[in-house]
């Protein structure tokens, strides 16, 4: 299986916040031509796309890693960012460390993670304060 | 209802004039933060928001959705509505508020979906 799986990598960068989104777009359009199933690549795209906002405006950017395979699609995505000093209160709806310029932007309403954990139907969050963070999602395609 | 019957409803103006406004929307959301939009996935909808910003059509791009509607007239920038166009997503904007539009779309039979 690992042999004729689809390996690509996007770099998010932290100082442009209009770009981000733009990886999530470019593995959207990818898994419609691979003839993804539609609700996959939906829950993929969502779940792709909260992670690049989060690189932009809390990791000053990072990278993500995407492999997909017979029957999924895993995203790596890592960041040496300020990194999380309490996972589970950052998992939880509505808490948010974003300011208010970020708001501003529609974003930092501390619905991110738990969105990103939502459409996920495997994930993991490792984190260190002032080592980075690392997200690990995969979402089912058979 | 149709993106031409809430075009007409609202009393809007739209930006994208290759869109297909026959199109059929099924569902409404209305909010100015894009993680909320992204909370609750709907069918062929439409999104109201006052958000003026590219994050706006990659939320709607990302939930599939088929017409965006800015509220208390926001006028979108060219990149914006070049991103929306190469999208296939239909963008107006209305001098209502928020309250007003989503209002007049609930009396004409559009529901909030599963949100």
């Amino acid at each position: 299986m690992a042999d004729d799986s689809i390996r690509l990598h996007y770099t998010v960068p932290g100082d442009d916040f209009t770009r981000a989104g733009e990886a999530s777009a470019d593995l959207k359009s990818r898994m419609k031509k691979l003839g993804l199933p539609p609700g996959a690549i939906r829950k993929v795209s969502i779940a792709l796309y909260e992670g690049e906002i989060n690189l932009a405006i809390h990791a000053h950017g990072g990278d993500i890693d995407v492999e997909i395979t017979d029957d999924e699609v895993r995203m790596v995505l890592s960041d040496q960012g300020p990194g999380i000093a309490d996972i589970s209160l950052a998992m939880s709806e509505g808490w948010s460390t974003a300011p208010d310029e970020v708001r501003s932007l529609g974003f930092g309403a501390g619905m991110g993670l738990p969105n990103m954990k939502k459409y996920s139907d495997e994930f993991d969050i490792q984190s260190a304060v002032g080592v980075g963070t690392t997200v690990t999602m995969a979402v089912k395609t058979a | 209802m149709t993106i031409s019957q809430i075009i007409e409803t609202l009393d809007a103006e739209l930006l994208t004039p290759d869109a297909d406004v026959a199109r059929e929307v099924h569902a409404a959301c209305g909010s100015d933060m894009m993680s909320d939009v992204l909370a609750y996935v709907k069918d062929q909808a439409v999104l109201l928001t006052g958000l003026n910003n590219p994050q706006v059509v990659r939320t709607a791009d990302m939930m599939d959705m088929v017409c965006i509607v800015f509220v208390r007239g926001k006028r979108p920038d060219e990149m914006i509505l070049r991103l929306a166009e190469a999208r296939d997503i239909a963008v107006m904007t209305s001098k209502m508020t928020m309250f007003t539009a989503c209002g007049l779309l609930y009396e004409q039979g559009l529901r909030g979906g599963v949100g």
